[in-house]
């Protein structure tokens, strides 16, 4: 069987200089659709670099990314991103926000009324229907992260990729995004990649945890599969041994095995 | 989830609103009292911002009347200058011949050779901001000679500008052009240069094709800077209107200074300074005032 997508030997180093620093070695990785993938790692082993490399923002040095069995290697709306602090334009409301998106990629497919409603049921997916005239500054940063994911999820992406997509949130409003993702990713059954730090998030999330080693040279230490039967409720699972084994390995793994060396 | 349902209870709850209205009521009576005090409140903000300039311009006045009036002043004090310039000063807009009319039409006319000069500056200016912030190949050609060029006084390009087009209007407007048009290139080249990497990213995911980029991504996310640009090179054509038409003649202001002087009418010349700082100063906040509208809310 094919992969749906498939991380193909991926290596990627950067020339600065005459120095060269090689951040990725020997990426590979099989993801099935529906799929919902965490990459965890320390900071600067190049899970961002990773997320980038399969969005096509960057060129992996040898190795690919084939989605669908067709090579990608320039970014597009077919593989959707979150970014880390949101990226929505300040000038543009929440609704233009998710209507840029739309527009563009549902041009000439969709009539101007469809992607007016295309729009609004994005933004209600998310619960932010109520503030789709008031520009990004003038709500939260969650609710903004909302507006963020509405506009990936408004791409109909083959894959979408979570870049640390909670990390600049309070505990709070993280765990009630975490709830809304897991509510979507059940309802439309998306092939998911998210980068996080969290060991909890992982656990809760994701199908698989992709654990890298310490960069330079970062490669893929672990892969543990989460058996937790989903729906998963969070408070549930605080006592559940599966959930807490599959938390005690994560854990082991990034302060035993790879313990975060600073001069690294 | 209970985010969720907060928002719920928030929205389908008009009964409930209903039935606290007694509470509303009570708070009825102190609305007036509300407004009067918003009332207040522009008012005090109004005086603040009026009332001391007031004081200082009528304490410099009276220092003016009391240095200028001794025998030997050589600059007419104000009482002078108002008995001799009455009819310019009150009535800006006479017609009473080609070369006698009121200051209002002669500012015009410099207005008009502005909008022409400082529009085409604007244009152009923006569009090589533009190559030159995204180009890095642009930059390093263009940038040593920009640098050189800003840097040449408006009235040094009017003999070549004179030359070239053998008339003294589209000069002036070249020399107009020429001067507001650097700090609109080098604003926008920064505006261009600081356009951060995620929205580059975004427009990168969504395949904005350029024309798209530029359009809803660059001119809004460049606009603060672009509009510091366009606020110093209003101000700088302004500038250098009233230099210009003092040496091609014609019937702007900057030539009515200079023939004032040569017909010894200080009192006269001493009101186009008025005029011209009070449109200077109005076109400065009509470009800021623009600059602020447009770009509302782009904070982040």
């Amino acid at each position: 069987m094919t992969a749906y997508l498939k991380l193909d030997h991926i290596d990627k180093s950067f020339a600065r200089g005459g120095a060269v620093t090689e951040v990725l070695k020997e990426v590979s990785l099989d993801i099935a659709k529906g799929e919902y993938i965490s990459i965890i790692g320390h900071s600067g082993c190049g899970k961002s670099t990773l997320l980038n490399i399969v969005a096509g923002l960057t060129q992996a040095s040898t190795g690919g990314v084939i989605l669908e069995g067709r090579e990608v290697n320039a970014p597009g709306p077919d593989r959707a991103v979150v970014f880390q602090n949101h990226s929505l334009l300040p000038w543009l409301s929440v609704y233009d926000n998710v209507r840029l998106a739309v527009d563009k990629v549902f041009a000439g497919v969709k009539s101007r009324a469809e992607r007016h409603d295309w729009t609004l049921h994005n933004l209600d997916l998310v619960q932010m229907g109520h503030a789709r005239s008031r520009r990004p500054s003038e709500i939260s940063g969650g609710m903004k992260q909302r507006v963020g994911i509405a506009r990936a999820l408004a791409m109909e992406p083959k894959v979408l990729l979570l870049d640390e997509p909670f990390g600049a949130l309070d505990a709070l409003t993280r765990a009630h995004l975490q709830d809304s993702v897991m509510q979507i990713h059940a309802a439309l059954g998306n092939t998911v990649i998210m980068i996080t730090h969290d060991v909890d998030e992982a656990v809760l999330l994701s199908d698989r945890i992709v654990m890298m080693t310490n960069g330079p040279s970062a490669r893929i230490g672990e892969v543990l599969e989460v058996r937790l039967p989903r729906p998963r409720r969070r408070l549930e699972l605080v006592t559940d041994p599966s959930y807490l084994a599959c938390r005690e390995a994560v854990l082991k793994f990034l302060y035993e095995r790879h313990r975060f060396v600073e001069a690294a | 989830m209970s985010l969720t349902a907060l928002k719920n209870e928030a929205i389908a709850s008009p009964v409930a609103a209903k039935t606290r209205s007694a509470e509303i009521v009570r708070l009825a009576p102190a609305r007036p009292a509300v407004r009067s005090n918003r009332f207040a409140g522009y008012a005090h903000r109004a005086a603040v911002v009026v009332v001391p300039p007031f004081i200082v311009l009528v304490a410099l006045l009276g220092l003016w009347e009391l240095l200028c009036s001794g025998p030997g002043a050589t600059l007419p004090p104000p009482s002078t200058i108002w008995q001799d310039s009455y009819d310019l000063i009150v009535s800006p807009f006479f017609e009473n011949g080609s070369q006698d009319i009121g200051l209002g039409w002669r500012v015009l006319v410099s207005l008009q050779r502005v909008a022409i000069g400082f529009g085409l500056a604007a244009v152009a200016g923006i569009l090589l901001g533009v190559i030159v912030g995204q180009s890095v190949w642009a930059m390093r050609g263009l940038d040593p000679i920009f640098q050189v060029l800003r840097t040449v006084p408006p009235l040094a390009w009017l003999p070549i500008a004179l030359a070239a087009f053998r008339d003294s209007n589209p000069s002036a407007i070249f020399v107009i052009f020429i001067t507001a048009i650097w700090p609109v290139i080098i604003n926008t080249a920064v505006g261009v240069r600081n356009i951060p990497q995620d929205y580059r990213n975004v427009a990168q995911v969504l395949r904005l094709n350029p024309l798209e980029f530029f359009a809803k991504i660059m001119l809004p996310s460049a606009a603060p800077y672009i509009f510091t640009g366009l606020r110093i090179g209003v101000g700088l054509s302004w500038l250098a209107i009233v230099a210009a038409e003092m040496l091609t003649g014609g019937v702007g202001i900057g030539f009515f200074i200079w023939d004032a002087w040569n017909s010894s009418r200080l009192s006269d010349i001493i009101v186009a300074l008025v005029y011209i700082g009070v449109v200077g100063f109005v076109l400065d906040r009509l470009v800021a005032g623009i600059g602020a509208f447009v770009t509302r809310g782009t904070a982040a």
